[in-house]
């Protein structure tokens, strides 16, 4: 699990790649250590309250349950001695979650979206260095500021094999430090109910050595490439159309830097093309899916703020699909 | 005099006394206010409330049994878990603890009626048509889809512009209201109307429960009051409390909120513990043991639960060092729980325990709810919670401790008490069927959800992909969901083959237990109100129920010849007066529908039928009002034993005058809750607020104010001397009360427009809508102030007010001092903050 490279992804196991009980960090081991500790602790005191209640009704001394003493001792006494330690086992986990070596931190800001995910790489200066979406990257080996914040409702980033939630609240920020020492890619999901499609708000963060991270944030850094065939040609036309038919089109949201699209209500799509997925993580990145959910994001995902894009021809929206899945 | 009294009983006393509570006859049942009727059919609809939101829960485990599942669509999903949630904690859960304890509060106190039965009949009604009403919305695509703790922005005007949060305002008004009138109801009930002798410390635990359920009442829904009440503003009218770009802050409402959300588990579960703290002694056949233990837990978790909200949002970003208070709360809040498990289990031990449906159903809860409190533990410790919180995993937590702590509770109790209430009691057979079906159905259903949720299946997701891992434990959960439902459904049943409601003739007390509620009874509760000396009367009294059915104790009889019971001091019991209660009306009925009827146009926003509506309960209400308080009408009267009680009392003995103070908590509450909004928004975004030149009023203005207030609260005092001096009130009262509240209204109205007059609106900011909001809620004092005055006045117009008969104008004088107090305390945070903090 941890050591598929961000490429082979697509073929690992799904069903570890958001879980708590799969920790891939420092800090979700620290919690996940809690959790069983927990656990164990509550199944020990279960079956104990559970034989002590059988020994209650059917016993054969069990007129000694029956005394006062026992109640202070079982009520009283044992919670204050178990709850004692364990509240400062869960101060002390918490203490070494916060506490984290900052120096030379990578700032990354993430706004949550009605139902996506907005993710921009800053500059020393706070400027925007690069901008994507539903798709976070981050070197290995060093402590990464994920800024949290939400442009419309309340939003909560959680991946859960790297770290516990943190909300994202119009109008506050929230900073999340997260380091991931091996490689690898997880999925994270909108954790705070935040309407019709709360439950297709995923994304994936993937981990790459620096050297990778660097190439890939240089990447996303430039502009659009020009596409050269004339197929691309007629898709990048039909993206920066006025004219598609509909109230919106697509660069009235979207922004593909390099071109006239300057639209801000959507994704940034310079490089949507290098992307795994597609509609926050609802399904897997082609040209195939990309023509599906521009003909059909509302049936595919009823209630997104991405209308149906029904009307272009079959060749039109091969054309514009195409074009999209070139911009890598 | 020697009790029991072994006189002969006169003749025609039973039948005075049967006649003066004669259930009325043909359609006018429905004008019943007695707290048999009102609390058969509050249980009846809360339990209706259950099933229907049990069917949405079948909804949704169908929906959730396989993955990319497309049988409900998000939008349809989304409004069923939302109302699934909402239904069961305000329309199933609160209701059915506060019905059952209308049903059996006096019966355990072997009082004849709660102290304002036209009080519980409005709560019961209003609560019926807007729940129905509420429910319905579904059917329309207009039922609410932010969740049952509905967070703004998602829920407020700009990503919810239609109906449906509305909706869910309007179902959660009728509940505060309901909530708040049993609150009135049984803190009045438990302290002022046990029977002789049932002194604090011989009072049974169920009493106790209510009484901190009450209290927790009292400090919990203001905070649901005042949150709904601010985010009803920003729908309608923008005021941007939760509004970032405008200095409000939407993790306001979720303060609010869990203040009130965190507290409401336990205003739920605390009623539970005292009904086992019943049922498991009858069981045993032996008393509680650690009675005073079990008491000082149930006061202790009423106090803890309110320091622990925070625990709801230890994901939102807050500083370490109160997420570290929370957390040492949260788990202190095991204690006082753990105390009563072992109280329950030494009791166990101590007796022979009789495996009946009632006892399955209290070991079942021991199970599940040991198990939900042990998982609430785990979360309590913040990193934990940091990855469990908003998964199944606190699915699984907040069912294994509401349905394990309540539900399970609710069924012994329904297997339990019917017998007292029916010509037969449940089946033993299917009882068993059903307890099995619930609860392996239960643990199949929601023991996965815990592996679901750390497996990271968040909350409120209408589906998921496959291969997540997350499929098998889906299904099962499914299955299980599917098992309860075939339990309740035989319990249904069970029920429809055997309730035989019957104020006489019941069954009776097949279990033997000791308490006072298995007394044989008529609508009028037991014959004669027993003297009592122990905590199972039943047990210890020989010849108990026999010399109460023979009429041997207090009040045998009606002597005013209509509803009564017997008032006893709060710590010790002793009798104080005989309470006159108001029967059967129309009034209170219609002013209950006409009270729905008004909140529910005022949400399709239809305002003028809303304000005819509203006209109508406000006659409706004045009408019910004015044949009480009817005076010092006879001279005292006998209880039999000798003793002579007056009929009538007014001060602080008075069962009004606590009414009264409840009241004043109530409200002092949530105006202590938009002082909290108040501050917090200031620290929130400190911009927003004025410096100190730039205040909206002058000094002149707020000191216009001041005197305003100040010259009612002398004119309010000197129309107390008035009619305390004579016998007849003279004109003198009247026109020193209206002047008395025309200076109040002055106060307000000066203050207001100095506001106004600067040029702030509420919409300008977060600073000037909490300010309006504070202005708003005086003006809605003020205005009740203006009724109750007016009511007031022309009670002593009618000749119905003098120095003896004078229990409105006490409770008037009451409510207008609190009015001024607040005023007071308004002006000084509105003026005085900004110009000297």
């Amino acid at each position: 699990m941890t050591r598929h490279s961000p490429q082979s992804w697509l073929d690992a196991p799904t069903d570890r790649i958001q879980s708590v009980l799969h920790p891939q960090t420092p800090v979700a081991q620290l919690i996940a250590d809690l959790g069983w500790v927990m656990s164990v602790g509550a199944v020990v005191i279960f079956v104990g309250v559970m034989v002590l209640a059988a020994y209650a009704v059917a016993g054969r001394y069990r007129e000694r349950v029956a005394r006062l003493r026992f109640i202070v001792g079982g009520g009283i006494a044992l919670p204050l001695l178990v709850l004692s330690g364990l509240l400062t086992y869960s101060l002390v986990t918490a203490s070494r979650i916060v506490e984290v070596d900052d120096t030379g931190a990578v700032q990354v800001h993430v706004i949550g979206h009605q139902f996506w995910w907005e993710v921009h790489y800053l500059k020393p200066d706070g400027t925007i260095d690069a901008a994507t979406a539903n798709e976070v990257h981050v070197p290995t080996g060093q402590v990464v500021h994920l800024q949290l914040t939400a442009q419309d409702v309340i939003h909560s980033f959680w991946i859960p094999n790297l770290a516990g939630k943190l909300d994202m609240i119009p109008g506050r920020t929230n900073m999340l430090r997260l380091r991931v020492d091996q490689p690898g890619t997880w999925r994270g999901q909108c954790a705070e109910y935040c309407g019709a499609q709360h439950a297709r708000m995923a994304f994936h963060l993937t981990a790459q050595p620096p050297a990778d991270f660097a190439n890939w944030l240089a990447a996303q850094r430039r502009l659009a490439a020009l596409p050269k065939e004339p197929f691309l040609q007629r898709g990048e036309h039909l993206f920066l159309s006025a004219d598609c038919g509909q109230q919106e089109c697509c660069a009235d949201c979207h922004t593909i830097r390099g071109t006239s699209a300057r639209g801000e209500h959507g994704p940034d799509l310079t490089h949507v093309g290098s992307r795994h997925w597609i509609a926050a993580g609802t399904l897997p990145n082609n040209a195939g899916t990309l023509a599906g959910w521009i003909a059909s994001s509302q049936h595919l995902k009823t209630g997104s703020h991405m209308p149906s894009f029904d009307r272009y021809s079959g060749e039109d929206l091969r054309a514009l699909a195409g074009y999209l899945a070139s911009l890598e | 005099m020697e009790l029991p009294n072994t006189l002969p009983r006169p003749d025609d006393e039973l039948v005075t006394l049967e006649r003066a509570w004669q259930f009325p006859s043909g359609i006018r049942f429905l004008t019943e206010v007695n707290n048999i009727f009102v609390g058969l059919v509050y249980v009846g609809a809360a339990f209706l409330f259950f099933l229907l939101a049990g069917i949405l829960a079948l909804l949704m485990r169908t929906q959730l049994a396989v993955p990319d599942n497309t049988l409900l669509g998000p939008e349809t999903y989304n409004q069923v878990f939302t109302m699934h949630g909402t239904i069961m904690m305000f329309l199933f859960a609160i209701p059915a603890v506060e019905g059952i304890s209308v049903l059996l509060l006096p019966n355990i106190q072997a009082a004849r009626d709660l102290p304002f039965p036209r009080l519980s009949a409005f709560a019961f009604w209003a609560y019926l048509v807007g729940g129905l009403v509420f429910f319905c919305s579904l059917f329309f695509e207009l039922a609410p889809r932010g969740g049952w703790f509905m967070y703004p922005p998602l829920t407020s005007f700009e990503y919810d512009p239609g109906d449906n949060a509305d909706f869910w305002l309007l179902g959660i008004g009728f509940i505060e209201i309901s909530a708040i009138a049993g609150a009135v109801e049984i803190v009045v009930g438990v302290l002022l109307t046990r029977a002789p002798g049932m002194s604090l410390d011989k009072m049974p635990v169920y009493c106790w429960a209510m009484l901190v359920f009450a209290l927790m009442v009292i400090f919990a829904f203001p905070a649901m009051i005042a949150g709904t009440a601010l985010l009803e503003l920003e729908r309608s009218f923008h005021w941007p409390f939760f509004v970032a770009d405008k200095g409000g802050d939407p993790v306001l409402w979720q303060h609010l909120f869990w203040f009130f959300g965190h507290p409401d588990v336990y205003i739920i579960f605390l009623p539970a513990a005292g009904m086992v703290s019943m049922i498991l002694p009858a069981m045993a056949r032996t008393p509680l043991v650690g009675y005073r233990l079990v008491v000082a837990a149930l006061i202790g978790t009423g106090f803890l639960s309110f320091g622990l909200w925070v625990h709801h949002m230890y994901a939102t970003g807050m500083p370490q060092l109160s997420l570290s208070y929370f957390n040492a709360a949260s788990m202190a809040v095991s204690v006082p729980t753990g105390i009563q498990i072992f109280a329950w289990i030494a009791t166990i031990a101590a007796g022979r325990l009789q495996f009946k449906v009632p006892t399955l159903f209290i070991l079942g809860f021991l199970f599940v709810f040991v198990l939900g409190g042990l998982t609430g533990v785990m979360l309590a410790a913040v990193p934990f919670d940091w990855q469990a919180h908003d998964t199944y995993f606190v699915v699984a937590h907040l069912h294994y401790v509401v349905f394990g702590g309540m539900v399970f509770p609710l069924f012994a109790a329904f297997y339990y008490w019917i017998p007292s209430l029916s010509r037969r009691a449940l089946s033993e057979r299917l009882g068993r069927w059903v307890f099995g079906l619930i609860f392996v159905g239960f643990n199949v259903s929601f023991f996965p959800m815990h592996i679901t949720g750390l497996l990271g299946m968040p909350r409120r997701i209408y589906t998921y992909p496959a291969g997540m891992g997350w499929d098998l434990p889906n299904l099962l959960s499914t299955v299980g969901a599917f098992l309860i439902a075939a339990g309740v459904g035989l319990f249904l049943v069970d029920l429809i083959r055997n309730l035989r409601p019957a104020t006489t003739r019941s069954i009776g007390n097949i279990w033997d237990a000791g308490t006072l509620e298995w007394l044989p009874n008529g609508n009028y509760a037991s014959r004669s109100i027993p003297f009592v000396t122990s905590l199972e009367p039943l047990w210890d009294q020989p010849n108990l129920a026999e010399d109460v059915a023979a009429g041997a104790y207090f009040l045998p009889g009606a002597p005013t010849g209509y509803r009564e019971t017997l008032i006893t001091s709060p710590i010790h019991a002793r009798p104080l007066y005989v309470l006159q209660m108001p029967g059967p009306s129309w009034a209170a009925l219609i002013a209950a529908i006409a009270t729905a009827a008004f909140f529910l146009l005022l949400t399709i926003k239809w305002l003028i039928p809303a304000l005819f509506a509203g006209g109508v309960a406000l006659i409706m209400v004045i009408r019910w009002l004015w044949t009480t308080d009817p005076g010092p009408s006879q001279p005292p009267v006998p209880i039999g034993c000798g003793i002579m009680l007056p009929v009538y009392m007014t001060g602080p003995m008075s069962h009004s005058w606590w009414a009264m103070i409840v009241l004043g908590l109530v409200s002092a509450t949530m105006f202590a809750c938009y002082v909290f909004s108040y501050f917090y928004l200031w620290t929130v975004s400190p911009g927003m607020w004025p410096a100190e030149a730039s205040t909206p009023a002058s000094d002149a203005e707020v000191l216009r104010s001041l005197l305003c207030l100040l010259g009612s609260a002398a004119l309010l005092h000197y129309a107390q001397h008035a009619l305390a001096s004579r016998r007849q009130p003279p004109p003198r009262l009247c026109l020193a009360l209206s002047l008395a509240v025309a200076l109040l209204v002055g106060a307000f109205v000066s203050d207001l427009s100095s506001h106004w007059e600067s040029g702030l609106r509420p919409t300008d900011s977060a600073y000037a809508a909490i300010v309006y909001v504070l202005l708003a809620n005086q003006g809605f004092f003020v205005a009740v102030v203006l009724v109750m005055a007016c009511y007031t006045i022309a009670r002593s117009v009618a000749g119905l007010l003098n120095h003896e008969r004078r229990a409105t104008f006490d409770n008037t004088r009451l409510f207008w001092l609190y009015t001024m107090l607040q005023g007071l305390l308004t002006l000084a945070i509105l003026h005085g903050a900004p110009r000297f903090l």
